[in-house]
C-alpha cells in the first residue's frame, strides 16, 4: 500500500493488526476505503468484522499497525475521529424507557450539541428516518425495525462524514430492511462513506466493494461482480428425483468442482458445461436417477461466498473448523 | 410412520383476536407431509402467534387447526408428543455439556435407558457433534449451538418439527450446513418441517411458502410460483458509471412523474427500478441519463428476487 493511496482514501489501514491474548483477531489487514464508498465487510461468524469496525472507530486500539479515518490517527486523534464517525454497534444502545425524541436528545448532548442547530438537526434526522410523527413514543415500543431507524437516527446526529454499522439489519423482518437501505442510499447520495458488516449476502450485493474476512483475515476485495466471478466454473441447476443419492454420485465425478443442495435442486459446480455435462447426465441415468429442469445458472453471491469459505476451510487444516460442511449419511 | 393423512398441518380460517385487536385473520392453509414448508411475513404480521395455536399453545379464537390428523385444540397431548420446537431463543444450558444438555432434554420427553442414549447418540451424529460431547455449552460457536437445539428438539423422534427463525444472526455457511441437516430430515427420515425466517435465500429453499401479512395469508405457493404470479410489474436492472449520481437524476424523475417507476434501489454498481411498463421505463431512463450526462450500459430486464415478490405482495 502507498502513501499515495493513503493520501487520497478517507479510511487507510496499513498491516493493521489485533490480538486479544493469544489468539490473533486481525492479522496484518491492508484496507483503503475512498470518500463516497458502501463497503461491505462480510465473513463467518469469528471471522474479525467487528474487531475490525471497532478499530476503525477508534473505540479499541490495534495490536500493530495503524488505520486513518478521515486523515486522522485513530490512536493519536481519536477525539478527533469520533467527530467524523457515527459507530453503530451491534448492540445499539436505546433507552428503552425514554422516548425518540430523548433518546436523540442524550446523544446530542454526548456530542456537545447546543441551540438552533441542535434543534434543526433534530427536525433533519427525524424526518429522515420517518419517525417525525412518533417523537413521544418510548424506546421500548417501537418495532425491531424502528428502533435500528432510531439508533441510526442518533447515529447521524453530529453529522458524521464516515458511517460504520455493525450487522444493523440482524434480525429485521425484510420489509424493514428495506426501508433500512433506502435511508442509506440516500445518505449514500449525500456524499457519505458508509461500511456495513452484514451476514446478508443479499445486502452485500448491495455495497460497491466488498472485503471478505476469513480467520482474521481480508482474503479478498473487490466488487460483488468480481467476487462472483472468482467462482470458477459454471453453475448446473437441476432437480434429481432422488437428491441425497445424486449428491453422493456427483461429488465423486471427475470434473465437479463443488455439488451444493438447494432446496429440492442441486447446484453443480463444473470446470465446463459442455463438456462435462454430458457424462454426468449420462452417470446419473446408468445409477437410475431421473432429472429435469435442467439449466445453466449464475452463481449469486451466497453461492460465491460459501464455495470460497468452504474452499480455504478444506485448504486449511483439516480438523474441522466450526462452521466446516456437514456430510449428510 | 403411519400416513393415515397426507397434511401435516390443516387450518381452516384460523383466528386469533386479543381484546379488540385481529392477530390472526381466518387463516387457510395446508402443509404436505414431507416438505419443508416457509411460512413469512413482516414482524407484528401474525407469524409468532399462528406457529403458538399450531403448538397449541394458545387456543384458537376461531376455526380449527389439524396436526397429523389430530385437533390440537382438543387433543394437545397427542400433538406434542408427535412434533418439535425449536423457539427463536433456544434455551441451552451453558454450565452443562452437550451430552448433559442432550439427556436433560430427553428425559424431558419422557425418554429413559437404552431409548434415551440411543436417541442421544443419533442426535449427536446428525448435528456433527460426535467429538464434543464433553463440551460445555457456553463454549459451542454459534452454527453448533444451532445445531445442538436442532439435536435436542428431534430426540424424541417427532413427524413435524417448527422452527422459529432458527438462523437469525448465523453467518451464510453455517446457514447452508443447517439447511442442508433439514434437507437430511425431510429427505431420509420423512419429517416434516414449518419454519419461519427472513432470509429471502432460505425461503427459496422451501418447497411451498405462505407469506402471512396484517393477519391475513396474502400468498401462498412455490417459491417459482409465486414469483410468476404475485410480482407485480418487471424488474429492470441498470448498470451506470456513476451509480449514486444516477440514483439522484432517477428519483427526481420519479418525484415529478417523467419516470413511471414503483420502486427502485441500488444494489452495488446497478440499480433496480421496478416498474409496470419496461419499455416504457427503459426509454424513459435512457433518455434522462442521456440528458444528465451519466454513462450506462443498457437496461435490461431481469428475473425478480423472491424479496422483490414479497414486498412487492404487501405494499
Amino acid at each position: 500500500m502507498s502513501t499515495l493511496d493513503c493520501a487520497q482514501a478517507i479510511i487507510c489501514a496499513v498491516q493493521l493488526s489485533r490480538s486479544f491474548k493469544k489468539i490473533a483477531a486481525l492479522r496484518e489487514i491492508d484496507l483503503y476505503i475512498q470518500r463516497g464508498e458502501i463497503f461491505g465487510l462480510v465473513g463467518p461468524d469469528g471471522a474479525g468484522k467487528t474487531t475490525m469496525l471497532r478499530l476503525l472507530a477508534a473505540v479499541m486500539t490495534p495490536t500493530s499497525g495503524r488505520v486513518t479515518v478521515a486523515g486522522h490517527d485513530t490512536v493519536k486523534d481519536a477525539e478527533e475521529i469520533r467527530a467524523h464517525v457515527g459507530y453503530m454497534p451491534q448492540k445499539f444502545s436505546l433507552y428503552g424507557d425514554l422516548s425518540v425524541r430523548e433518546n436523540l436528545e442524550f446523544y446530542a448532548d454526548i456530542f456537545g450539541m447546543r441551540g438552533t442547530e441542535r434543534e434543526r438537526r433534530f427536525e433533519q434526522v427525524l424526518s429522515f428516518a420517518h419517525m417525525s410523527h412518533i417523537t413521544e413514543r418510548r424506546a421500548k415500543q417501537l418495532s425491531g425495525g424502528m428502533q435500528k431507524k432510531l439508533g441510526l437516527a442518533c447515529t447521524l446526529i453530529h453529522r458524521p462524514d464516515v458511517l460504520l454499522l455493525d450487522e444493523p439489519t440482524t434480525g429485521v423482518d425484510p420489509v424493514s430492511r428495506r426501508e433500512f437501505w433506502d435511508l442509506l442510499t440516500e445518505l449514500l447520495m449525500q456524499g457519505t462513506t458508509i461500511v456495513v458488516s452484514t451476514p446478508y449476502m443479499d445486502e452485500a450485493e448491495r455495497c460497491n466493494r466488498i472485503g471478505l474476512l476469513f480467520q482474521g483475515q481480508l482474503i479478498h476485495c473487490s466488487t460483488p461482480r468480481e467476487i462472483k466471478a472468482m467462482v470458477k466454473g459454471q453453475v448446473v441447476e437441476f432437480h434429481p428425483d432422488q437428491l441425497e443419492a445424486a449428491r453422493a454420485l456427483l461429488a465423486t465425478q471427475l470434473g465437479v468442482l463443488e455439488v451444493q443442495v438447494y432446496g429440492t435442486l442441486l447446484h453443480v459446480f463444473v470446470e465446463d458445461a459442455n463438456q462435462v455435462w454430458p457424462r454426468l447426465h449420462a452417470a446419473l441415468n446408468v445409477a437410475g436417477i431421473r432429472i429435469d429442469g435442467v439449466r445453466l445458472i449464475h452463481p449469486r453471491m451466497e453461492e460465491a461466498f460459501i464455495s470460497l469459505i468452504r474452499r480455504m476451510q478444506e485448504a486449511g487444516s483439516k480438523t474441522q473448523e466450526a462452521t466446516g460442511p456437514i456430510r449428510a449419511e | 410412520m403411519t400416513d393415515k393423512v397426507s397434511f401435516a398441518i390443516e387450518t381452516e380460517n384460523l383466528s386469533k383476536r386479543f381484546g379488540h385487536f385481529i392477530a390472526v385473520n381466518s387463516v387457510t392453509f395446508n402443509v404436505r407431509r414431507g416438505t419443508i414448508f416457509g411460512f413469512l411475513g413482516p414482524n407484528g404480521a401474525g407469524k409468532t402467534t399462528t406457529m403458538r395455536m399450531l403448538l397449541g399453545l394458545l387456543k384458537p379464537s376461531g376455526g380449527h387447526a389439524g396436526i397429523l390428523g389430530y385437533d390440537v385444540a382438543h387433543q394437545p397431548r397427542a400433538v406434542k408428543q408427535r412434533i418439535g420446537y425449536m423457539s427463536q431463543r433456544f434455551s441451552l444450558y451453558d454450565d452443562l455439556t452437550v451430552e448433559e444438555n442432550l439427556r436433560f432434554f430427553g428425559r424431558t420427553y419422557g425418554l429413559r435407558g437404552d431409548r434415551l442414549r440411543e436417541r442421544i447418540q443419533y442426535a449427536l451424529k446428525m448435528a456433527d457433534l460426535i467429538g464434543r460431547e464433553k463440551a460445555p455449552g457456553r463454549e459451542l460457536a454459534g452454527g453448533f449451538r444451532q445445531r445442538m437445539a436442532l439435536g435436542a428438539a428431534i430426540l424424541h423422534d417427532p413427524e413435524l418439527i417448527f422452527l422459529d427463525e432458527p438462523t437469525a444472526g448465523v453467518d451464510p455457511v453455517s446457514r447452508r450446513s443447517f439447511w442442508e441437516l433439514l434437507y437430511h430430515l425431510v429427505n431420509d427420515e420423512g419429517v416434516t418441517i414449518f419454519v419461519t425466517t427472513h432470509y429471502m435465500d432460505e425461503a427459496e429453499q422451501c418447497q411451498e411458502l405462505a407469506f402471512i401479512h396484517g393477519g391475513q395469508i396474502v400468498a401462498q405457493g412455490s417459491p417459482a410460483e409465486l414469483k410468476a404470479t404475485l410480482m407485480q410489474g418487471t424488474v429492470i436492472e441498470l448498470t451506470p458509471d456513476d451509480p449514486a449520481n444516477a440514483m439522484r437524476l432517477l428519483k427526481q424523475a420519479k418525484a415529478t412523474g417523467s419516470l413511471m417507476a414503483d420502486d427502485m434501489a441500488l444494489y452495488g454498481a446497478q440499480i433496480h427500478i421496478v416498474t409496470q411498463d419496461a419499455t416504457q421505463a427503459q426509454r424513459e431512463i435512457v433518455e434522462l441519463l442521456n440528458a444528465g450526462g451519466v454513462k450506462f450500459d443498457l437496461p435490461e430486464v431481469i428475473q425478480p428476487s423472491l424479496e422483490d415478490v414479497f414486498l412487492s405482495a404487501i405494499r
